[in-house]
């Protein structure tokens, strides 16, 4: 018996799929804004006075970055009912692809805030600036500038995490070509096509990302 | 609800055994032929380098689940009767060597060009250079980040759980399914993930800033 390609069946579908790739673009876009706020969250608690909020945080990154994103997502969608906290499939799916991106995102932007000279610190306070202004001006604009590409790689990985998040059920790509697949039995058709489709996502967020650095990171580094 | 006795952690403790397995198989084999990808992506021969830089960018721009599905659904398609296990091996070894291949072409070429011109000019041939002149140097050089890999791909076998192969992750669910504790049991699956995974990332940075005072 020999299987014949048709993809005919997954064209006539491809409408569906479209919208599929905008909420999963979607569920990248919340996921990365989230998980800056929390890498910068993150990375302040990390500096504080208090050691609890501290050991807290190295705790919650070393907790995400060494257990599978599919646990993550599994323990708060099946596992938080149970104490009472019940979200929607869309909801836990942005909750946890924060709570991973963002683990990641404080590990990265730790990494540039370390490398500004303390002497810029010391020329700030010399200056007469607060420790706010120092923090936003002479410590996180240039960090951030820094880990910008660490950054944004890792946003990519968090886009083709968010397949992931068909595990259970929330709308996106991945899930929708399950569904299809349900259908019209025409696997290896539809998982090709969504992987191409994929593959155009991270390719345009790639570029849009190199677009966004050369336009807002033009002026010069010294 | 039931309980979670004996054979419910003889039973994650099986799928726990999955997990290490198809690890080893994608990073064994995903070694080998990454180390391939990693001489082809840095060869004098440009098409070479174009192609296995087209591999490379296919398997770091697409989710990994995909590649699962495709290889999967793929290996069917070609005629090739294997077990389902074997095909996610496959997909695990695909999926390492472009990774590992990009990671090792980095520390490749991180070892100084003198290395190879000297080499040239003691009479190496080309396997000799490789062997004994780069590629110890290349691997103590991407040592952290392959580590760094390692515990991406122990994580990422947990996908094969979606196209229905009973590792940790999918155990997991079974045994949730069954007792109605997820609580309990998925927080056993973290932990166990966690405890392979932690000591690997800190020896990953560990190996990192020993690398960083020696290069200082």
């Amino acid at each position: 018996m020999s299987y014949t390609l048709d993809f005919s069946a997954v064209i006539e579908r491809l409408p569906e799929l479209l919208l599929a790739s905008l909420a999963t673009i979607g569920l990248a876009l919340a996921g990365m804004s989230l998980a800056t706020v929390i890498g910068v969250l993150g990375v302040i608690a990390r500096r504080s006075r208090f050691k609890l909020l501290r050991g807290l945080v190295i705790g919650f990154v070393e907790a995400i970055r060494n257990t599978p994103f599919l646990v993550q997502i599994f323990f708060i969608f099946f596992a938080l009912p149970q104490i009472g906290v019940r979200l929607n499939p869309t909801v836990t799916a942005i909750i946890a692809l924060a709570l991973n991106g963002g683990a990641y995102a404080i590990e990265i932007i730790r990494g540039g805030v370390d490398a500004i000279p303390k002497g810029q610190v010391e020329a700030g306070l010399a200056l007469g600036l607060h420790r706010g202004q120092i923090f936003r001006h002479i410590i996180l604009k240039p960090a951030l500038r820094t880990v910008y590409p660490s950054l944004t790689s890792q946003f990519v990985m968090l886009t083709l995490t968010t397949s992931v998040c068909t595990s259970i059920a929330a709308y996106e790509l991945t899930s929708v070509a399950q569904k299809i697949e349900a259908d019209t039995f025409r696997s290896f058709e539809v998982y090709f096509t969504i992987t191409l489709i994929y593959l155009v996502i991270s390719s345009l967020m790639m570029g849009v990302f190199g677009l966004i650095s050369r336009i807002s990171f033009s002026y010069p580094v010294k | 609800m039931a309980s979670i006795g004996f054979n419910e952690l003889f039973f994650l403790a099986q799928g726990l055994k999955w997990t290490l397995a198809l690890t080893l198989i994608g990073f064994v084999g995903g070694g080998i032929f990454g180390l391939l990808v990693a001489l082809a992506r840095t060869a004098e021969i440009t098409w070479l380098r174009r192609v296995t830089a087209g591999y490379i960018a296919i398997f770091q721009g697409t989710p990994l689940l995909m590649q699962l599905f495709v290889v999967y659904y793929g290996v069917a398609l070609v005629g090739l009767n294997i077990d389902a296990w074997l095909a996610v091996a496959i997909a695990f070894t695909l999926h390492a060597s472009a990774y590992l291949g990009e990671i090792w072409r980095g520390g490749i070429q991180a070892v100084p060009k003198g290395q190879t011109e000297a080499a040239k000019a003691l009479g190496l041939h080309y396997a000799s250079t490789i062997k004994d002149v780069i590629l110890p140097q290349a691997f103590k050089i991407s040592l952290p980040a392959t580590i760094g890999f390692l515990v991406q791909l122990i994580k990422g076998t947990s996908l094969a759980a979606i196209v229905g192969f009973v590792e940790l992750s999918r155990a997991g669910q079974i045994v949730s399914n069954q007792t109605f504790r997820p609580l309990t049991v998925f927080a056993l699956v973290g932990l166990a993930y966690f405890l392979i995974c932690w000591p690997l990332s800190l020896w990953g940075a560990r190996t990192e800033r020993r690398l960083q005072t020696a290069a200082r």
